[in-house]
């Protein structure tokens, strides 16, 4: 069967090529270079400037142009990059923070706050195993930091080695406050088939922060606006898993009334928008954020199915299809493949290539474990009529007892016709 | 009615209005950033050991802005005349960190601007060129101490042949050019893919193993090899010929059909070993067969994508890749089958019930490739 095999995916992958070179084309003809008409002409919006925020960073890039192997300052500014990357998504400023800790990138022992945040900016390039690695040596050499514990933890749910982050969340408790402790157990609990329970504690405990949250108990005071934001969404996160889509909607809007421009939590309520069928709501959710890949992926989808009368996509949705396909091909020029969950659902629900879906879903789950990276796979599974493929991944969701409506659902639909 | 009226309206709106939104640059993506290395190397025109360089360069001008400062009146807005008026301080912070060889070098000749995903490039238009006998080569350091995660996406075009690199982290350096060394290289690649086609082309091998079967049951060693070596030649001269004809697009036929045909040729040939129609002139159907099986290979070829220029070179590469390959497994299987020839276990297991095996593999095949 070999050689009929190979060559009929030689044909398919020059297919393909011919279908991206198709997409690609339109965008790449706008893209012919050009000298604008008028001198007055804006030619780029830079990112929005918080003054005093970019004040501050400019101040630190000084200060470091100086003293570049201070590690003081250099874990105080790749740490406010960081910051600045996450509540922007958008990872131009992750180089910048690893430029900062240049001279200690490759370091087997750097110090504590610099292994930290290479650990942090690790794990936000999805190499889990080197970020676990310097988390282990933080945790070692300063078995009281926290953050340590807590980052470690989220790692370990992300691989799925739910026991390790239980562990991890108990040497927290020892260390940080109630809600910390409470959201990182409820966290690696709830995946290990004890949902309602996790999702009763921690509303118990946010409720109860909420009450004490003047009276200064808790170690980090500071980061109580950002834990109490996780804390809500993990709970409208685990609401969505027990099926119970009022509470979890309820959960949402308030977290978003927090933080509206949170990508993650956007994600997570277009989510279950979708899963309603609440197109319009999601396209009117998501306009403001489609610089977001992750986000202008829901937006095309709901865009999609908004307009499914239409037979073939409409001309939004294939402009818009066309954007995400040039980004993908771009962070696959650089050899990034942290897109590849995002890219198996643009295969299945835009692209409607059930095959290509499963390819990635599956190269996908090798690296991360969560709901979102199960559902794809056994999503793309199904509709590429190969059960088999998600075979291992089905067994892995029985062997840690995971609970969830729709996972549920999808896997008594590959187990029934296995 | 009315309602369809209206959707049709919104429709038409969203049509004009999205593209719109994305060429406006309301929706840049966030993404790590790049910048775009395009370059063209080649021989000279008068001077012939002399390489003429040209091409472009795409910088994002938020990267540069984050370098150098482009935003004179802080408005986070940039303006043509903005960039326009820093044009000599981009060309002289950005082409020190291109890291041009000794020997070689780039002017740039003018800025244009590009929209790419993530915003507007500045585009720096480049020309120049190497000394005689240098190589060229860069070393990227391109905002490699404000931003460790930028990378350099270079497309480098050498005599017609493009490659591509990733430059910054840990690997900044790039070289191209010395045109020998790169020409045996392409070389070498074509014939590795021509020996490891027919290694994993299974219906290559089964048709060969097929012919070769019957052929050691010859009288003699002489008679045995000589048998070998006519099926060998005849099959290598055909499909010599025919991928020949088919690469340098003399004959061309459709795929589906000469896929089709060989997984015929390959269950006839194994049926002759069962019910003999053919015996004396086995090298006569290697031969007939082999001019399909050419076709197929140039079916491959074509596949790999054929450097402009090279063809020839290319081609004969993979022909000989595909020989070479195929004497490895003629030297793994005669001396084999020759020693056992005589025994039961030859003469009916191996060529009959091998065959039988062969031919049944071979109608599948056939069956897959003619309703696919």
């Amino acid at each position: 069967m070999k050689p009929s095999a190979s060559r009929i995916s030689a044909a398919t992958l020059s297919l393909a090529r011919m279908i991206i070179a198709a997409l690609t084309l339109p965008l790449t003809a706008v893209a012919a270079p050009y000298v604008p008409q008028s001198g007055a002409e804006v030619v780029e919006t830079l990112p929005r400037r918080s003054e005093a925020a970019s004040a501050a960073v400019l101040r630190r890039r000084a200060q470091l142009a100086v003293a570049s192997r201070d590690p003081a300052l250099a874990a105080a500014a790749a740490q406010r990059y960081i910051e600045l990357g996450r509540a922007t998504s958008d990872p131009r400023y992750f180089g910048y923070a690893q430029a900062a800790l240049a001279p200690w990138w490759h370091a087997a022992a750097p110090p504590v706050p610099v292994l930290l945040l290479r650990a942090t900016l690790l794990q936000s390039s999805h190499r889990f195993a080197e970020a676990t690695r310097d988390l282990a040596a933080v945790t070692h050499a300063d078995p009281g930091n926290a953050q340590a514990w807590l980052t470690l933890a989220t790692v370990q749910v992300v691989r799925g080695e739910y026991q390790a982050a239980v562990r991890s969340c108990g040497r927290l408790s020892a260390l940080a406050g109630q809600l910390a402790s409470m959201t990182c157990l409820a966290n690696a609990h709830a995946a290990s088939g004890q949902l309602a329970a996790s999702e009763r504690l921690l509303a118990l405990a946010l409720e109860r922060s909420t009450v004490s949250r003047d009276s200064g108990t808790d170690v980090q005071d500071a980061s109580q606006p950002a834990l109490r934001l996780w804390a809500l969404t993990l709970l409208g996160e685990l609401a969505v898993r027990r099926g119970d889509a009022a509470h979890a909607e309820e959960r949402f809007r308030n977290a978003l009334a927090m933080a509206p421009g949170d990508s993650y939590l956007l994600g997570v309520y277009a989510d279950l928008l979708l899963d309603q069928g609440r197109n319009a709501e999601v396209q009117a959710l998501l306009r403001d954020h489609l610089r977001i890949d992750g986000l202008l992926l829901r937006h095309t989808i709901a865009a999609r199915a908004a307009s499914s009368t239409a037979v073939p996509a409409t001309p939004a949705v294939a402009s818009a299809m066309t954007e995400l396909q040039a980004r993908f091909d771009a962070a696959a020029r650089r050899g990034d493949a942290i897109h590849q969950r995002e890219q198996a659902r643009f295969e299945l629900h835009l692209r409607q290539n059930p095959r290509a879906a499963l390819e990635l879903a599956l190269a996908n789950w090798q690296v991360q474990k969560e709901i979102a990276d199960l559902r794809i796979l056994l999503e793309a599974a199904h509709a590429a009529r190969d059960p088999a493929a998600a075979r291992a991944a089905l067994a892995w969701r029985r062997q840690h007892g995971l609970e969830d409506g729709k996972i549920a659902a999808l896997a008594r639909q590959l187990e029934g016709g296995a | 009615m009315m309602f369809a009226l209206q959707s049709a309206v919104r429709s038409l709106a969203a049509m004009i209005l999205l593209p719109l939104l994305f060429a406006a640059g309301a929706a840049h993506a966030h993404k790590p950033s790049d910048s775009y290395l395009t370059l063209r190397i080649g021989p000279g025109a008068e001077a012939r050991q002399q390489l003429v360089v040209d091409g472009r360069w795409d910088i994002a001008l938020r990267d540069m802005d984050f370098a150098i400062g482009l935003d004179l009146d802080n408005d986070g807005q940039l303006t043509w005349d903005e960039v326009r008026s820093r044009h000599a301080d981009i060309a002289a912070y950005a082409m020190p960190r291109l890291g041009l060889a000794p020997g070689c070098r780039l002017h740039v000749t003018g800025q244009q601007l590009e929209r790419h995903t993530d915003g507007t490039y500045t585009v720096l238009l480049l020309q120049g060129g190497c000394e005689p006998g240098t190589l060229f080569a860069i070393d990227y350091i391109l905002f490699a101490d404000l931003d460790a995660q930028h990378r350099g996406m270079a497309n480098v075009e050498v005599n017609g042949r493009t490659r591509s690199a990733v430059l910054g982290g840990d690997s900044t350096h790039f070289a191209a050019g010395g045109g020998d060394g790169s020409a045996w290289r392409q070389a070498s690649d074509y014939l590795r893919h021509g020996v490891w086609h027919i290694w994993t082309g299974y219906d290559h091998m089964l048709f060969l193993l097929s012919l070769l079967l019957p052929a050691v049951l010859a009288t003699g060693w002489r008679a045995a090899s000589a048998d070998v070596l006519r099926v060998v030649t005849a099959f290598t001269l055909a499909h010599s010929i025919t991928l020949s004809l088919a690469a340098l697009h003399v004959v061309a036929l459709p795929g589906r059909l000469i896929e089709s045909a060989i997984a015929a040729s390959v269950a006839i040939a194994a049926l002759n070993n069962i019910w003999p129609l053919v015996q004396g002139r086995r090298w006569l159907a290697a031969f007939a067969f082999g001019l399909l099986h050419g076709f197929g290979f140039a079916g491959v070829l074509g596949d790999l994508g054929l450097p402009q220029g090279a063809t020839i070179m290319a081609l004969a590469a993979f022909n000989i890749g595909v020989e070479l390959g195929q004497l490895a497994i003629v030297a793994a299987f005669v001396p084999l089958a020759y020693a056992v020839r005589r025994t039961w276990v030859y003469s009916q297991l191996m060529v009959k019930g091998g065959s039988a095996g062969i031919a049944l593999l071979a109608l599948v095949w056939l069956v897959e490739r003619a309703t696919m």
